[in-house]
């Protein structure tokens, strides 16, 4: 195995690695925040309009966690600073 | 595979390149200037308004009150900065409905100029506020330990500021093309409508971090009239 195919090898299961493990902890927040939003939704259903923007603000907030490591894959995949370089040399 | 409209070049010389998002990003601003004026050069108080005016008084009160709830209690001095914010982004995120258009805010330039400037207004509109000296107050709180931690903070949030808007609406045009090679009839229209809640509330998100931001620089001077 030369260097080149190492290096698309490494980057591509990095890649891979990154958004699945970075998809699924953001998930779990996720998934936790919605719950509790739901309850005290139930709880006090006057609040709602409240929690509800409360909610998505903070579901965006945790799903740029995710997009985060989305964007870092693409830059693995498409923009490979270590990959460009080994070419150009 | 092109990641950003920075790639569509139509001129370049030397230092100067004019590609898809600067295109994007000034007739977009050209639209939105040429519509207000439009708009606000025949104003009326009386019981019969046009709808358009209805529509930019909407517009005007609601971003008013929520810059008041967030605590700014003197909403008509930042509105010019939020407001324009958040009406660009929103538009430019909210075109994608037309066929063929790249937002310029899935673009790392854009989002990256965009973050500068809320970085630049914070202490601004501090100074403007407090003073210079109060401003650098608010870097030593609540103990002079926190000093490193404040400055860092400062430039990674507008660090986040800028990936989080991009990598979100980047994503979305991203998934939608490569849907169209998986599954082209209706999976994209969805993930379009879904792109259209998603770029509507990151402009929200972007105005109220950014109003939130000021709103931490300048409420020195309020806490001094609470304690008179």
């Amino acid at each position: 195995m030369d260097n080149a195919t190492i290096i698309a090898m490494v980057s591509i299961i990095t890649a891979g690695l990154t958004t699945g493990i970075g998809c699924m902890i953001p998930a779990l927040g996720q998934g936790k925040s919605i719950a509790t939003a739901l309850s005290s939704m139930a709880q006090q259903p006057d609040e709602s309009q409240t929690i509800t923007r409360t909610l998505f603000v903070g579901l965006a907030m945790l799903e740029s966690l995710a997009i985060y490591c989305f964007v870092i894959s693409m830059i693995l995949i498409f923009a490979n600073p270590f990959w460009s370089h080994f070419i150009a040399k | 595979m092109e990641l950003s409209p920075d790639e569509t070049i139509f001129w370049a010389d030397g230092f100067i390149t004019i590609n898809l998002t600067l295109v994007t990003t000034w007739v977009l601003m050209g639209i939105l200037v040429i519509v207000s004026l439009l708009i606000t050069r025949r104003l009326r108080t009386d019981l019969q308004i046009s709808r358009w005016q209805c529509t930019l008084e909407m517009l005007v009160t609601g971003m008013n009150r929520q810059i008041k709830e967030i605590g700014l209690e003197q909403p008509e001095r930042y509105i010019g900065f939020i407001g324009t914010m958040f009406l660009f982004i929103a538009f430019a995120n909210l075109c994608i409905v037309f066929p063929g258009y790249v937002p310029p805010t899935s673009s790392l330039s854009t989002t990256a100029a965009l973050a500068l400037s809320v970085f630049l207004a914070v202490p601004l509109f501090g100074i403007a506020e407090n003073g210079f000296l109060g401003y650098l107050k608010t870097y030593v709180k609540p103990t002079f330990i926190m000093l490193p931690f404040n400055i860092i903070s400062e430039l990674s949030r507008t660090l986040a500021l800028a990936v989080r808007l991009f990598g979100n609406i980047m994503s979305g045009g991203l998934i939608v093309s490569i849907l169209l090679s998986i599954a082209p009839l209706f999976f994209p229209v969805l993930m379009t409508v879904l792109g259209l809640i998603t770029g509507l509330i990151q402009a929200y998100i972007f105005s109220i971090l950014a109003t939130v931001y000021i709103a931490a620089a300048t409420q020195e001077s309020k806490l001094k009239n609470v304690k008179q």
